[in-house]
């Protein structure tokens, strides 16, 4: 097994850490903070539910925008910059490079989402509330906060492979949306009565990674029981389109020209 | 015989222009050459003429349209022949958040040098590019020229065979030139080939076994220095000084160039003595003769003529 990927994962890492990519925690731990204070104040017994709620759409909102605005520059800044031109005369096959900017950028994520994480049992912590067995259920929220950033990144990684950030990232923002809604996509199609329309929704729904079963943070905050099989699902699910996007990029990255 | 360094057949590459009526522009045309192992190779040739496409092409960043290149036995296409060069790109650019300590041990990382050995070689490596004292400054704070020495540190770290460089010497001062120059030297006592691609004509003159030229994609002649360059010697040039009040000799004195005292004459070879007799005649100080050697500067501009000064590559078909 190559070991090529593995500095490139760490450079990438070192790259968002010099950039000051994890500024964004203060930003997180000021809203904690803000939002521990205030809703003790305005809410009665939902304080939990608030902060929950709160605490883990931000994770999810702060690590997407991160996995798409680095994710579609990982390999055109590279190009842009012609820092890649040294580093692919090396032995290091195209591929290998793909897989450690990809694997770099999600343990960004991994390392951000885990303090943003610390901070909302902080906020938990603060408002007094003594931490009960359902508090698990936000580790999973979160851990499908990870899946779907996971996949968000291989997308944006994708088309940062033959298209320019610009377009890369309307893209990405674009399936993404689209991901939000596959399940309506798909009901919309079964309510309607035009045959091509039926079959058009049916491969659109199908085509786009269902990012809808990938929020349970509803469950979370209501403390209401996540099904195991659906971590499953959802963990096997994220692996294999994850898995075809890198492949795809692979392909894609593998025949073209660094002009 | 020995197998060659660089072994280049019939590379071409094309590329398709346009967005709406697309147009194929060659850049390369159909290179035939092979580099000799432990050559220092020069690589001449007018801006676009395709010098850095082919660089391209042998280090597996762009894909040949046809033709294959071989790099010690080893197709272009295979992985293990990256193990066997180094490259130094064009105007090289770096990850400028690191150090040039930093950079040098990532790219150490995909050699097979244990960490006690990546740390040694790295500093030894910044010590002999003059990048010691700076080895712990970020590469977003160096120059142009640091930059140029932090490249050349790269391409030579993993102690390749074959040494690829693109235009080594631009943008370094004269004392980095004579540096690299130095480095570059040492590669070939060390038995390594460097192949590099230069328009400083006098760099490649002074350093070269053998130049090939390139010009609109196409190879224009290859050979030494020396057999590109007649040896034949048509004109001497000859500096002297007149004394004070000395009026010019009269029978040369429609050819001379006059700067104060100084003059200076350029004669055909066969009128060398009749020259210098005139020049005994009238008591002038005799101060050089020198035989007037075509540079490989003439025979570039004469190849590539002075149209040629910047070309494009051509477009060949319409599609």
């Amino acid at each position: 097994m190559s070991t090529a990927p593995l500095p490139v994962a760490l450079n990438t890492f070192r790259e968002a850490v010099r950039d000051r990519v994890l500024y964004n925690l203060v930003f997180f731990a000021l809203l904690m903070m803000g939002a521990a204070i205030l809703v003790g104040q305005i809410s009665i017994g939902i304080d939990r539910l608030v902060i929950i709620n709160l605490g883990l759409s931000a994770i999810s909102l702060i690590g997407l925008v991160m996995a798409i605005f680095i994710g579609v520059g990982l390999v055109s800044k590279e190009i842009e910059k012609r820092t890649l031109y040294s580093l692919l005369a090396r032995p290091i096959r195209r591929w290998e490079f793909l897989l450690g900017k990809y694997a770099g950028l999600v343990l960004t994520l991994v390392v951000n989402t885990a303090f943003m994480t610390i901070g909302l049992a902080a906020a938990l912590f603060y408002v007094g509330r003594p931490l009960v067995p359902t508090d698990l259920l936000i580790l999973v929220a979160v851990y499908f906060i990870l899946l779907e950033l996971a996949l968000v990144t291989a997308l944006a990684l994708f088309f940062s492979c033959f298209s320019s950030p610009m377009l890369s990232t309307l893209f990405t923002v674009g399936i993404y949306i689209t991901g939000c809604f596959a399940g309506d996509i798909r009901a919309f199609g079964e309510l309607t009565r035009n045959p091509a329309m039926k079959i058009l929704t049916r491969v659109i729904s199908y085509l786009v990674p269902n990012f809808h079963n990938f929020n349970v943070i509803a469950f979370a905050a209501h403390g209401q029981r996540i099904p195991f099989s659906l971590v499953g699902h959802n963990t096997l699910y994220a692996v294999l389109y994850v898995a075809l996007l890198l492949i795809a990029a692979s392909a894609v990255f593998s025949t073209r020209n660094l002009k | 015989m020995s197998m060659p360094a660089i072994e280049i057949v019939g590379l071409t590459k094309d590329y398709t222009v346009g967005f709406w009526s697309k147009r194929v522009r060659r850049s390369l045309d159909n290179l035939t050459l092979a580099v000799e192992d432990g050559e220092i190779f020069g690589f001449l040739g007018p801006n676009g003429a395709g010098k850095t496409t082919t660089l391209k092409l042998l280090t597996g960043l762009i894909f040949p349209t046809s033709g294959t290149a071989r790099v010690r036995g080893r197709s272009i296409d295979d992985i293990s022949m990256h193990r066997e060069i180094g490259y130094l790109p064009e105007q090289p650019y770096f990850y400028d958040y690191l150090t040039a300590r930093e950079l040098l041990d990532y790219y150490a990382r995909f050699s097979t040098y244990s960490s006690q050995d990546r740390r040694e070689r790295v500093s030894q490596l910044l010590e002999r590019v003059g990048l010691a004292s700076a080895a712990d400054v970020q590469l977003r704070k160096y120059s142009k020229g640091m930059l140029q020495r932090a490249g050349i540190a790269q391409a030579i770290l993993h102690e390749p065979q074959v040494v690829f460089l693109d235009e080594p010497m631009s943008g370094l001062d004269p004392v980095g030139r004579h540096e690299v120059r130095d480095i570059i030297l040492e590669l070939k006592k060390q038995g390594r080939t460097v192949f590099f691609s230069t328009h400083i004509l006098s760099d490649a003159e002074m350093l070269c076994d053998r130049v090939a030229v390139l010009a609109a994609g196409k190879l224009q002649g290859v050979g030494a220095p020396g057999d590109i360059v007649s040896l034949e010697v048509h004109t001497m040039d000859i500096l002297f000084e007149l004394r004070p009040g000395q009026d010019l000799p009269p029978g040369i004195a429609h050819k001379i160039t006059r700067i104060g005292a100084r003059c200076h004459v350029e004669v055909p070879e066969h009128e060398l003595y009749a020259v210098l007799d005139e020049l005994r005649r009238s008591e002038a100080r005799l101060l050089s003769v020198l035989p007037v050697r075509p540079t490989l500067e003439d025979y570039f501009l004469r190849l590539v003529g002075t149209e040629g000064a910047v070309s494009r590559g051509v477009e060949v078909t319409t599609t």
